[in-house]
């Protein structure tokens, strides 16, 4: 994986990008408008779920009303997160910050999976009745909790506090961040 | 107010004791800093909801006063939330703010969108419903807090 980063590194685009004065600040502000796009109708769907706002629609309806954009900011958030990531690889491979955020992704996917599987099979009854079953509002609240914990931790990865290059790092850090460090070079430091 | 004394008074803000406090700590800053993100997510969902609807594009079932009632709790949420974060995150770091542009471009967006949001689209909204003034006061919304919130996160890059 290492390698793979450090290849990104080493194209042309990746340097560019990195280099570029404007395009980064660009897409890493369309990142954030993104983020409000995915994030802003999520909640509403999911507030929809706990019977919170809304209530005039049902389930069914106000999937189909909002969902679209969520997809659509997703996507468009997914694709300026990746060029982020490919503007700077090594760095971000290596960044703890990023990599919570990717299991907590990996986590809120897992979620969205079983919420949407169930909800496809269910949702014309929950219509028919209005009534929507607890696992189902736990969920949604629970996916609302994991994506703010991603949007969170995503801004943390601007940080460098325990970033390689910046050692020496308790040994269990290094690990999580899978930092190849030359011990040997700190020990004349230390002094130890 | 003279040029002067507005820089006097952000030094002013600067030196506060939140402003101190905020600086000098390393975590404080980046997770005000977080919030205030998800604030922005808060808020941009309701703008995004609301003014959809107006431009005609969503959830057209339903009428332009009922969405945008819908959102307005929303709206507010998430703007304390961001006041509560961004005032903080202003005192720490005022003097730079001062001699940011993008700071007093968001300012300036922020102030006419306030304004705009209160008392020009919601009650409007309530009254008119539908035709081609909502969904132009629909496209006006969505693209003053565009410039807000993409000029709020330049602040960070100057």
């Amino acid at each position: 994986m290492l390698n793979l980063a450090e290849w990104l590194a080493t194209t042309q685009w990746s340097i560019a990008l990195h280099e570029s004065l404007y395009w980064y600040p660009w897409i890493e502000s369309s990142h954030v408008l993104f983020i409000c796009f995915f994030f802003g109708t999520l909640l509403f769907v999911d507030l929809r779920l706990t019977g919170k706002v809304f209530t005039n629609l049902s389930i069914s309806e106000m999937n189909k009303g909002i969902l679209p954009l969520t997809v659509v900011g997703f996507c468009l958030m997914s694709l300026t997160g990746l060029l982020l990531f490919y503007a700077i690889p090594v760095r971000n491979y290596q960044n703890i910050f990023f990599r919570i955020k990717i299991l907590l992704i990996i986590i809120a996917g897992v979620n969205a999976l079983f919420f949407h599987k169930r909800m496809s099979k269910e949702a014309k009854k929950w219509d028919k009745d209005s009534f929507i079953p607890n696992s189902m509002k736990v969920s949604a609240i629970a996916s609302l909790f994991i994506w703010s914990l991603v949007i969170i931790s995503g801004r943390m990865i601007a940080y460098n506090w325990f970033d390689c290059d910046r050692q020496p790092q308790p040994e269990w850090i290094n690990f999580l961040t899978s930092c190849v460090v030359d011990y040997q070079l700190y020990e004349g430091i230390d002094g130890t | 107010m003279e040029p002067n004394q507005i820089i006097e008074l952000f030094y002013f803000f600067e030196d506060s004791f939140i402003g101190q406090y905020i600086r000098g700590s390393t975590w404080l800053f980046p997770v005000i800093e977080s919030f205030h993100l998800l604030g922005l997510a808060v808020l941009g969902g309701s703008v995004v909801i609301g003014d959809f609807r107006l431009m005609g594009f969503i959830l057209k079932t339903e009428s332009t006063s009922y969405v945008v009632k819908q959102t307005r709790t929303w709206f507010k949420l998430g703007f304390c939330l961001l006041v509560l974060t961004g005032v903080p995150l202003f005192l720490s770091e005022a003097v730079k703010c001062y001699y940011s542009r993008a700071f007093w471009i968001k300012m300036i967006c922020l102030t006419i969108g306030i304004a705009f949001t209160f008392f020009i689209r919601n009650p409007l909204v309530l009254k008119i419903e539908e035709g081609k003034l909502i969904s132009l006061l629909g496209l006006s919304s969505f693209l003053l807090w565009t410039v807000v919130a993409a000029s709020g996160r330049w602040i960070g890059f100057s």
